[in-house]
Formats: C-alpha cells, sequence, structure tokens
C-alpha cells in the first residue's frame, strides 16, 4: 500500500476540484517524484471504484547526459573557441583536449576559426572573431529551465539531430472521481485469521482480492540440458527398437579404424588436413590385429572379394596417424571385427556421442557435434529391410520430413568380409546428427547458442520437455 | 558432393523435352541426383558482390545439380544428358571406340628418366575432326576443371592439358628440366617467361597460385614439347598459349601427367567419352602412344569395357525384390551398363564412363536405382534382439536426473580448448598437463583435449 499520506492527499485534492487532475501537477506541487503519485493512484486502483485514473501521454523535450554537460560547460565548438589564445594554438595541442575532435569541425563551419596549415612549427589554429555567441549552450539552457517552446522546430531537431536533445513521451494520469469516491480509505484486509473467525469481526471488515493474474515465485530447481534432452529420446527409441548401445567413450581413434577399415581410401578428401583434426600428441597408434590389417592392405591397393580395389599404395604410415574421430562409425567398424572373432549373431547396435570436424565454422557447423547411428547386421539384409527400419525410426520420431537430415547405406563387402564376417551377412547403418534435430524442435537457429560455454543459461533454464512424437 | 551447373535451356534442348522445375528435381531424384538450386549468373553474383557488380551478367536460367562425387560420367552435360537419356530409354548407350589414325603413326609421348622425380606418369590421346560450338567449348573446359578439383584432387594426382593438335608437331617429349632453364609464352600473355618468374607472377593470382606449391621446391619442373620445341604446358600449372584451343580448333591433342596413374587413365577415359561425341566419326578416338623412359609403349586410351559376372538372384536378394533376369538386364541396360542373361547368370558390361563400379554391389545399387527405390518394398529385419544399455551411459543417466533434482543445472562444454584454457589460466605448465594436442586446429581456441572426460557443471 502506497504511502497513506499522499493516498489521502490525492483524494482531497480530487475532492476539492470540479472535474480532475493531472498526477504531474499533483507531484510537481507536492514536491514528489512522479512515481510516488502513480504508485498512489495504482494502490487507490486496487481498492476498487475510488477513483478512475485515464492513462495519457504528453511529449516533451529533455537534454541528453551530453546536452547537460554543454549546458553547463559550453559547447565543444564555444570551448575550442576559448582555449585558443592570442598567438594561436598547434592544432596537434588542440586534438588533445576532449573537446577538441568534435569542437574543431563544428568551430571551422562556424567560421569561428581558420587553420593555418604551412605554419612554422606545424598547423596552427587562429581565432577569426574576436568573441562568440553560444547559440547551443542557450538554446539548451532554455530547454533545462523548461522552456523549450521558445525554440522553433528546426532548431529543436538539429539539436536533436547532434544528441544533445531528445524527445520524450511522459506517460501521466488523469485522475477524476470514481463512482465510490470517498477521502476516507479503508484498509482492506489481507489475511483471515482465527481472531476474526471467534469474534465474528470478519463480517465487517473488507477483505483484499485475489489478484489471480498475479505471477507467483519461480521455485528454486535444476535443469537439464535440451540437446542432452533430445539425446535421451533418441536412446529411448532405440532401446524400444532392440538396439544395444555401443561404448563410445574414446573420442581418439587412429586413422585405420576411422578411415581404412571403412575401406576409405588414403587420398580421400574427408582425411585432408583442412577436414579432420589430426594429433600432434599422441601422435601414432601401432597396434593392430597383423592379419586384418594385411587383409585391409591388400582389399585397398590390389582388390580382392570380388572388387577391383583402388589400386594405389596403401601406406601404414597413414592408417597410424591419430585423429579426433570423424564419425562414431569407427566405433561400428570395432564392434564388428570383434563380432567377426566370434561366432557370428544378428545385432543391432546404436550410440549417439560426440564427433569432430575440422570444418569451416558458421550459424549450423561447429568443429564437434554429436552423432546418432544405428547399424543392423544380419543374414540376407536387403535394401527393403534398410528402408524399413529407417521408416520405423523415424516414425518413432514423428516427423517423416528428417529422414532428408539422415545418411544412410549399407556397408560395403570390402569393408565386413576382410573382417572376417560370413559372406551372406549384409550390415546396413543410417546416422544423423543430434544437434539438427535439436535446433528445429527447440526453435534455435544459431548452434553456438545451444552448445558450448557461451549458452545463455537462461535458454536451459527455459527449454521445455522433449516430446518427439508431437 | 560436387555441384554442376547447367544452362536449363539448353539441357532441355538437349534432352528433348521441357520439364518444370518440380518434373526435373524428380527425373534427378529418381536418377540419384539432386536438384540443388535454380538461380542464374545474374543472381549469383548479385549474392555474393551486390548487385551493382550483377548488373552485365547474364539472366539465362542455371540449374545446379550435385552429383556424387565418385560419378566423373556426370560432371558436365554432355554426361548428364546422356545418362538420363539411357535412364529414359530413349537412347542406346553409345559405344566408345578407340581407332589408329586414319594414316600415318599414331601421336608420341616420349617420357624421359628426369620426370621421375616429380611426376612420372602421363597418358595422352586425340579428338580428331572435331567441332566446336561456343557451348561445348565451355563445357569442355568446365569439366578439365571439375576433374581437376574432384579426382585429380586439386591437380595434386592429375593436371590435364588439352591443345591444338595443328599447332603443334609431334612426337612430343614430357620432361623435366630446372626452372631457370624452362622458358616460354604461357596462356594469355603476350611475351616469354622463364618457370621462375611464372612461380612470381602467379603467386597473386586468384586461381593458380593454389597449384604453385606442387612442384614450387622441386629441383626440376615438369614441361611439355614438340619436336619444334613448342612448350605445350608446364603441368600442373599452365598451358602454353602457342598450342591453345578455340573454336575453329579441329583436332586435339589430350595429355595427362600424374602421380597415380590409375587415376590419369580415368580422366583420359572421361574426357575423351564425353567430347568425341563431336567429333567427324561420333564416340571415336585416336589413340596415342607413351613411352616410358625404360622403353615400354603404352597405347591410350584404355576405354576399357570390363564384364563382370552374377547371378539375378543375387540382385534380387541384395535389393529384396524379385525380378527375372530378363528383367534385371533391362534396369541395368538403363543404367549405362549393358547386361544379357548368360546361361544361370548375368553378364554385365561396365563401359569406361563408370570407373565408380569397383564391385558387384555398385551395380546392384545400379539396379535397385533403376527399379526405383520408392517402389521397393519396406520389410522389417527378421532378428529379434534384446537391447542393452551401455553401463557407463546407464549411470550417466541416473545420475544426471538426480543432479538436476537436487538444484544443478546441465552445462555442455566443448571438448576442445585452447592451450591457455587448461595451463596458463589455472597457474599450470602445458607440460605438467594431461591433455590431447591437436596438430592443425583452425583457431587457437581449438587446440587442446583435457584428459578428464566431459565434466557437467553446477
Amino acid at each position: 500500500m502506497a504511502d497513506t499520506g499522499v493516498v489521502e492527499t490525492l483524494l482531497q485534492r480530487i475532492e476539492k476540484v470540479d472535474g480532475g487532475v493531472d498526477s504531474l501537477e499533483v507531484a510537481a506541487s507536492l514536491g514528489v517524484d512522479h512515481q510516488v503519485i502513480v504508485g498512489a493512484v495504482k494502490s487507490l486502483q486496487a481498492l476498487g471504484d475510488i477513483i478512475s485514473a485515464e492513462l495519457r501521454s504528453s511529449k516533451h523535450w529533455e537534454l541528453t547526459e551530453e546536452g547537460s554537460e554543454i549546458a553547463e560547460q559550453g559547447s565543444h565548438e564555444a570551448r575550442v573557441f576559448s582555449s585558443i589564445p592570442l598567438e594561436g594554438l598547434l592544432q596537434a595541442e588542440l586534438m588533445k583536449l576532449s573537446f577538441g575532435k568534435i569542437g574543431f569541425s563544428k568551430a571551422m563551419s562556424n567560421k569561428w576559426i581558420r587553420l593555418d596549415k604551412s605554419h612554422e612549427g606545424g598547423p596552427r589554429i587562429f581565432r577569426t572573431v574576436e568573441s562568440i555567441k553560444d547559440q547551443v549552450r542557450e538554446r539548451l539552457l532554455l530547454v533545462k529551465q523548461g522552456n523549450a517552446a521558445q525554440l522553433d522546430e528546426k532548431e529543436k531537431n538539429e539539436l536533436k539531430k547532434r544528441k544533445l536533445l531528445a524527445e520524450v513521451t511522459v506517460k501521466s494520469y488523469w485522475i477524476t472521481k470514481g463512482n465510490s469516491f470517498s477521502t476516507t480509505v479503508t484498509k482492506q484486509e489481507t489475511d483471515l485469521t482465527p481472531e476474526m473467525i471467534t469474534t465474528g469481526s470478519w463480517k465487517e471488515k473488507k477483505f483484499k482480492q485475489y489478484n489471480f493474474e498475479a505471477m507467483g515465485v519461480a521455485p528454486d530447481c535444476g535443469h537439464l540440458h535440451p540437446l542432452m534432452k533430445v539425446r535421451t529420446q533418441f536412446r529411448q527409441i532405440f532401446l524400444e527398437m532392440g538396439f544395444c548401445e555401443m561404448p563410445t567413450n574414446n573420442y581418439v581413434e587412429s586413422s585405420f579404424w576411422n578411415f581404412d577399415s571403412l575401406f576409405q581410401p588414403q587420398q580421400h578428401p574427408a582425411r585432408d588436413q583442412h577436414d579432420t583434426f589430426f594429433l600432434s600428441d599422441p601422435p601414432l597408434t601401432r597396434g593392430f590385429p597383423p592379419e586384418y590389417l594385411e587383409r585391409v592392405k591388400k582389399v585397398h591397393s590390389e582388390g580382392g572379394y570380388g572388387s577391383q580395389g583402388y589400386n594405389y599404395d596403401w601406406k601404414i604410415e597413414e592408417a597410424q596417424k591419430n585423429i579426433l574421430r570423424t564419425h562414431t562409425t569407427a566405433v561400428s567398424a570395432r564392434m564388428l571385427y570383434k563380432l567377426a572373432q566370434q561366432k557370428f549373431t544378428p545385432v543391432k547396435y546404436f550410440s549417439i556421442d560426440r564427433v569432430f570436424r575440422n570444418e569451416t565454422l558458421d550459424a549450423t557447423h561447429l568443429a564437434e557435434f554429436n552423432q546418432i547411428e544405428g547399424v543392423v547386421a544380419d543374414y540376407g539384409l536387403t535394401l527393403g529391410d534398410l528402408m524399413g527400419v529407417l521408416h520405423q525410426f523415424f516414425t518413432k520420431l514423428g516427423l517423416k520430413k528428417w529422414v532428408e537430415v539422415g545418411n544412410s547405406g549399407v556397408f560395403r563387402p570390402e569393408m565386413l568380409l576382410p573382417m572376417g564376417l560370413p559372406e551372406d551377412v549384409s550390415v546396413i547403418a543410417w546416422g544423423l546428427s543430434l544437434e539438427r534435430p535439436t535446433m528445429i524442435k527447440y526453435g534455435i537457429n544459431n548452434i553456438r547458442e545451444l552448445v558450448g560455454h557461451k549458452v545463455n543459461l537462461q535458454m536451459v533454464y527455459d527449454s521445455p520437455i522433449c516430446r518427439l512424437d508431437s | 558432393m560436387p555441384t554442376v551447373g547447367i544452362k536449363r535451356d539448353f539441357l532441355f534442348k538437349a534432352l528433348g523435352k521441357t520439364y518444370t522445375d518440380e518434373e526435373f528435381e524428380e527425373l534427378c531424384f529418381e536418377f540419384g541426383l539432386e536438384l540443388d538450386e535454380v538461380t542464374s549468373e545474374k543472381e549469383i553474383i548479385s549474392r555474393e558482390q551486390g548487385d551493382s557488380k550483377a548488373a552485365d551478367a547474364s539472366d539465362v536460367i542455371l540449374y545446379k545439380i550435385d552429383v556424387p562425387a565418385n560419378r566423373y560420367d556426370l560432371l558436365c552435360l554432355e554426361g548428364l544428358v546422356r545418362g538420363l537419356q539411357v535412364f529414359k530409354n530413349k537412347l542406346e548407350a553409345p559405344r566408345y571406340r578407340r581407332l589408329s589414325p586414319d594414316s600415318g603413326e599414331p601421336q608420341r609421348l616420349i617420357i624421359t628418366k628426369e620426370t621421375a622425380a616429380v611426376r612420372p606418369h602421363a597418358v595422352a590421346a586425340v579428338l580428331r575432326n572435331i567441332t566446336f560450338t561456343q557451348e561445348r567449348y565451355d563445357s569442355f573446359i568446365e569439366l578439365q576443371e571439375k576433374l581437376h578439383q574432384n579426382i585429380c584432387r586439386k591437380r595434386s594426382l592429375v593436371a590435364i592439358g588439352t591443345h591444338d593438335l595443328d599447332t603443334i608437331c609431334g612426337p612430343f617429349t614430357y620432361t623435366a628440366k630446372a626452372p631457370g632453364d624452362i622458358s616460354f609464352r604461357p596462356l594469355n600473355q603476350t611475351k616469354e617467361f622463364t618457370a621462375t618468374q611464372l612461380m612470381s607472377l602467379y603467386k597473386t593470382d586468384s586461381h593458380l597460385r593454389h597449384y604453385l606449391p606442387i612442384i614450387e621446391d622441386k629441383p626440376v619442373y615438369p614441361v611439355i614439347y614438340d619436336s619444334n620445341g613448342v612448350v605445350l604446358s608446364m603441368p600442373p600449372i599452365i598451358n602454353g598459349d602457342h598450342s591453345r584451343i578455340s573454336l575453329q580448333t579441329k583436332n586435339i591433342f589430350i595429355e595427362c601427367t600424374a602421380t597415380d596413374l590409375t587415376k590419369a587413365k580415368i580422366v583420359l577415359d572421361i574426357i575423351v567419352t564425353m567430347f568425341s561425341e563431336y567429333c567427324a566419326k561420333p564416340f571415336t578416338v585416336e589413340q596415342a602412344e607413351v613411352v616410358y623412359p625404360d622403353g615400354q609403349i603404352f597405347t591410350y586410351p584404355e576405354l576399357t569395357y570390363r564384364k563382370e559376372k552374377l547371378s539375378g538372384e543375387f540382385i534380387n536378394r541384395k535389393v529384396g525384390i524379385s525380378e527375372s533376369a530378363e528383367q534385371i538386364c533391362q534396369l541395368l541396360t538403363r543404367m549405362c551398363l549393358l547386361s544379357h542373361p548368360l546361361g544361370e547368370e548375368i553378364e554385365v558390361e561396365i563401359p569406361p564412363t563408370r570407373p565408380d563400379i569397383i564391385h558387384a554391389c555398385d551395380i546392384m545399387e545400379d539396379a535397385a536405382i533403376a527399379y526405383g527405390f520408392n517402389n521397393v518394398p519396406r520389410t522389417t529385419p527378421r532378428t529379434y534382439t534384446v537391447a542393452n544399455q551401455f553401463p557407463l551411459n546407464k549411470l550417466t543417466e541416473l545420475l544426471r536426473h538426480d543432479m538436476a533434482a537436487a538444484g544443478f543445472t546441465e552445462a555442455l562444454n566443448f571438448a576442445l580448448c585452447s592451450q591457455e584454457d587448461i595451463a596458463e589460466k589455472l597457474g599450470k605448465k602445458i607440460s605438467d598437463v594431461k591433455a590431447v594436442h591437436i596438430s592443425n586446429p583452425k583457431t587457437a581456441d581449438f587446440q587442446v583435449r583435457p584428459g578428464n572426460t566431459a565434466i557437467r557443471c553446477a
């Protein structure tokens, strides 16, 4: 409840007049800040129909901070003028003063000063007139004193352009008597106490209305990151479809598992310095299953298993290079190799984890992101099976158009057969990024607003639950 | 995915049919391509450099088509049209033939031993009695550029040179000399330069400067001469102006020098198959001989038609359809893989335009494309599997929910950070910190990956 003294004074003022009062005038005459009167008006409004307040806005001119400074100390150009002695002043010296730069050009255009460029000792500024009239300062003082009306529009706009004046909209209230006007204000009760009930005094009390429009206090709570929420949903989908999670807790991988075992040739552009992060420490991996390595080397350089191969010199040094993995397919390769070393059983694998690409960064691409990958290995899988699995997966996601966001395919025999997998086993796989569907779902346009340390945590606090299928 | 820019109206004229953008997009999709953008030169310049620069540019509608990276036969209008026409059964795939010259000996390119140190291989061929129009000429130049960017790995593996045969005289010598000893008038210049001068001249050329490092530091640079000492080219940098090709050129000598012979052969095959269409005897290429320092002679272009046998059952099994052998042969023939049933099996002929077919599974893929992916019935893998969570992840999920319930907010940090982040800013020396170091970061932000796993912070 606002200061009762102000409220009562206000009510008395309103009672005395026939029409109404302006809140600004009241504030001025009482010598209080306008906001105090506004507070009183709001309190009265909460009590019912005691007053009626109409919101009005008016514009008036005010000095900006710079304008006030000039009103006090004089305009930059006037100060320039007054700082030039009879013998003139070196331009370099003038520029050192705070008002020098701006004041100089203005004073020049007012023809108050002149510049002798070829003066001995350096360019020198001289006065051209005996004295000047600081019109700018005078005009600003007028406004400060409340006499802005004395300036014409052109003068005001000129000062506005120089950012010395600003047109300010002021909101005030026109307050008149309401239907239940009275000069006394009864305090409304905010609590129903046991005493009121026992004494029966509640029957005479006036109670303050509940305000169901008011926002409550937000409770303190923890929050989960939206990207992780989406990840949880994708994990659920895979688990529901019978997929086993692969161990992907290794960001560092050798080129061998990341590229060579997947039959990607060593001169392929993706293995470029421009696309992949190579490691300087530790730089190499040496431990590869030796027989498997030989078979991989052969299929790249000579062919075999029904393939022509790539016909190039396969180098072990390339394969040994350590990188930050560019896809989680490297893990899938390791898993399939492991599977081939025992008696083959059909499997379904998945993973959702971080991968790294050394590519050009923009609003939707970062150097690191999360890849979702699903793999199915079984006897006699067909392209029809691949499309069927994809369809099921994306149906569970609830959005058919996301199929364009991912990649899918069948692993090549040049990859599977050297591992030792049976010939009639096919492996289908597909993947997409986690960030893309998250950004679509949560309406975020720049990936940097979603991932990384520069993220606005408010986004994390405010992000809703992740329901993929709606 | 490489993108090819094709003038729409020329494309439709060559296809003999006009399509709406949607219809053409659909056709591309069926064939395994993607119509990425419909634009014009004017629009492109306007977008990149502003409207004022675009004022004089062409309004002609361009189709930007995305082509799979290993389909070198679809990198030009000629190849695209041919592929699409055969796919739609409007055309039979042409048969490319290598012929010996009508008169005289084949052109010869002699490789000397000096090239071994810098660029040992070369292949060559001749296109006889070709007729260029402005469009065909532009397409010819553009294909070379696309191949250079793509399979040639920016000219480092293979460099293509095309020359007006009537301005030069074989036999040609491919050798390597010290930069100071090479002097000629390069393309678009009016005077002669030594190779050393050219290296500095082209340092500021926005296009050519990227190729200079390929030979810059070598003791000798590759160079090709004709029998009169005229320089044809200094691969991989620039051709000589003397033998430049014009719209009036009738006979073309093509040479590809390389560090990878397999790729050079593919590149040569692609160029000649694509453009022999415009020779007086269409789809014929005149052979040329390449002599190696050890005396071995090879005849090019190889234009090999490789045969592969597979069973119809293999295709049916892998795709998930059941077509007869004849039907499968028809499907494959539509993809330029001429096939016919042979006993129990199918014999497929892989033309020189399809170096991307290296295994029967590539043939199966083409059969599926011709059949139409959308026509393949969707099925589900039959095996029942039990799901399993990776224990570390299972625990993580449990922990993060309870941490949030305890009032913590989950943060997601980058795995990569700068060296200062884990050393100086923590008052430690980088050599004492257990971290993985990246050798080629693009910015200082991605230098190291700290040794602990991702931290979830409060």
